[in-house]
């Protein structure tokens, strides 16, 4: 089977610093990858690299695309990326405004990247844009209300409607439930592992939440320094951690 | 279906003083289709250990744990979680479900991870829920608020929903009523029929003797404390 995603020697500076050194993966159709590790372990610029946000110093990030088979997508133009960000790619943002545009209506928003793909009928695009908002738990009644008037909790499942609607087959998550209560968290699990289940989806998500992987993750790398010091089967590194930052990460969670 | 040939393992410990546990040494052993072998010895002998490492939620150092045709010691990720999937059940001794998701999802769960459409996954969820006599009105429910028995029997019913061709019981008729024990040991002895190879716990020494045809002794493979 030909991979989804393969990351090959992925590194990025800044200046002397390193943000992550040498990371290299395959990531299939339909899995779900966690990365985890304490704040400024490089989490976040590895996703970033990943989904064409920064340009990696070295390293290659070979998309399996629908039209040509794999290809290295940090070389390949601008134009081209940008296509894939709006079309097989989805990046869902910790923050939800980072991803939403706060000053267009929620239907808007999602039907902003339906008309990116090239859909012009207003009907359809606004028929669409109710499904989907829909389908994250959002009443039709609130379709043309501005995300300003949402709680956080609902401009995140916007921002997630806004991302699937077009169909991805990977989606990048970073920390896709931080900074939620801990109801709207589990709503938004259930949501995500559906979605998952039932498109087929791939994911990569960044999260510092073990709880959260072991949910939603099929497998996981433990990051630290910049550098993935352990990868495996989700369960495998969180019930027998190799290296000695997993096991005092793990051993440090709160037990509940 | 199940094999393990010399297979051992250690807890390495590095933010104890690096301390080095063999827990379990050179262990072989062979589970026919449609036999079922009971893993013996008190506790902290190194049962569950042996069992997790047969699910590949830990590593095994040595040897190798042969389930079909994969090599768990040496598999990759992903060949793991497909052996999860279509061939290996495990019944654990705690139910870990997202909150929130209805019980009937939670045990059609397996089984729609397998393509099955979901009225017959519900179908099959609603027909193991009743065996166990898990009340209707809770199905629409989050398990995460049940009596430890009705989630250990929500555990089983999703243990049970897709035939494995291999399983793995953790205890299964711990915290059960007489009733109930007996619905779990006819699934266990219906899953032998049907040609399932089974590894499992069991502290209920009568049920042990029911539904197992062999024992294995783990104290045996336990060497001692090192430090």
């Amino acid at each position: 089977m030909t991979p989804l995603l393969s990351v090959q020697g992925i590194t990025k500076r800044y200046g002397a610093h390193i943000g992550c050194a040498d990371v290299s993966f395959d990531l299939y159709p339909g899995e779900v990858m966690g990365i985890v590790g304490e704040s400024g372990s490089g989490k976040s610029t590895l996703l970033n690299c990943m989904a064409g946000h920064l340009a990696p110093d070295a390293g290659q990030v070979v998309f399996d695309t629908r039209a040509d088979g794999p290809k290295d997508t940090v070389t390949m133009s601008e134009p081209e990326r940008r296509m894939l960000g709006r079309t097989d790619w989805a990046f869902v943002h910790q923050h939800a405004r980072d991803g939403l545009r706060m000053g267009v209506s929620a239907g808007g928003n999602v039907g902003e990247r339906l008309m990116a793909v090239g859909e012009r009928h207003y009907g359809d695009i606004r028929g669409k844009a109710t499904d989907w908002l829909e389908r994250v738990e959002i009443d039709a009644d609130r379709v043309d209300d501005r995300p300003t008037t949402f709680s956080g909790g609902m401009q995140q499942r916007v921002q997630i409607a806004r991302n699937l609607v077009t169909g991805p087959r990977l989606v990048f998550m970073d920390e896709p439930t931080g900074g939620l209560d801990v109801s709207v968290q589990a709503r938004l699990l259930d949501l995500l592992r559906g979605l998952v289940r039932d498109m087929g989806l791939s994911a990569s998500i960044v999260t510092h939440d073990l709880a959260v992987v072991r949910l939603l993750a099929d497998r996981l790398m433990v990051m630290k320094s910049g550098r993935v010091v352990e990868a495996g089967l989700t369960d495998q590194v969180l019930d027998d951690p190799q290296h000695a930052y997993s096991q005092l990460l793990v051993s440090s969670v709160l037990q509940v | 279906m199940i094999e393990l040939k010399n297979v051992s393992k250690t807890f390495t410990l590095h933010n104890q003083g690096s301390a080095v546990i063999e827990v379990i040494s050179d262990v072989s052993f062979h589970v026919a289709p449609g036999e079922c072998v009971a893993l013996t010895g008190a506790s902290g002998a190194g049962k569950s250990t042996l069992m997790r490492m047969v699910y590949g939620n830990y590593l095994t150092q040595f040897g190798s744990i042969r389930i079909g045709d994969l090599d768990i010691v040496q598999a990759e990720p992903r060949e793991i979680i497909a052996l999860r999937r279509e061939v290996l059940g495990y019944v654990s001794q705690f139910l870990r479900v997202v909150p929130r998701v209805p019980t009937l999802d939670v045990v059609a769960d397996p089984l729609r991870a397998l393509g099955v459409p979901a009225e017959n996954a519900q179908a099959r969820a609603e027909d193991l829920l009743a065996q166990l006599n898990i009340p209707q009105r809770l199905w629409s429910l989050s398990p995460t608020t049940f009596s430890g028995g009705e989630q250990q029997r929500v555990n089983i019913a999703r243990g049970f929903a897709h035939a494995y061709p291999a399983m793995l019981l953790d205890e299964p008729t711990a915290s059960l009523d007489a009733t109930n024990r007996e619905v779990v040991l006819s699934l266990i002895e219906g899953a032998k029929t049907r040609g399932a190879a089974i590894i499992g716990i069991f502290h209920d020494e009568a049920a042990r003797a029911r539904v197992c045809d062999r024992e294995i002794d783990v104290s045996a493979f336990t060497p001692e404390l090192a430090a």
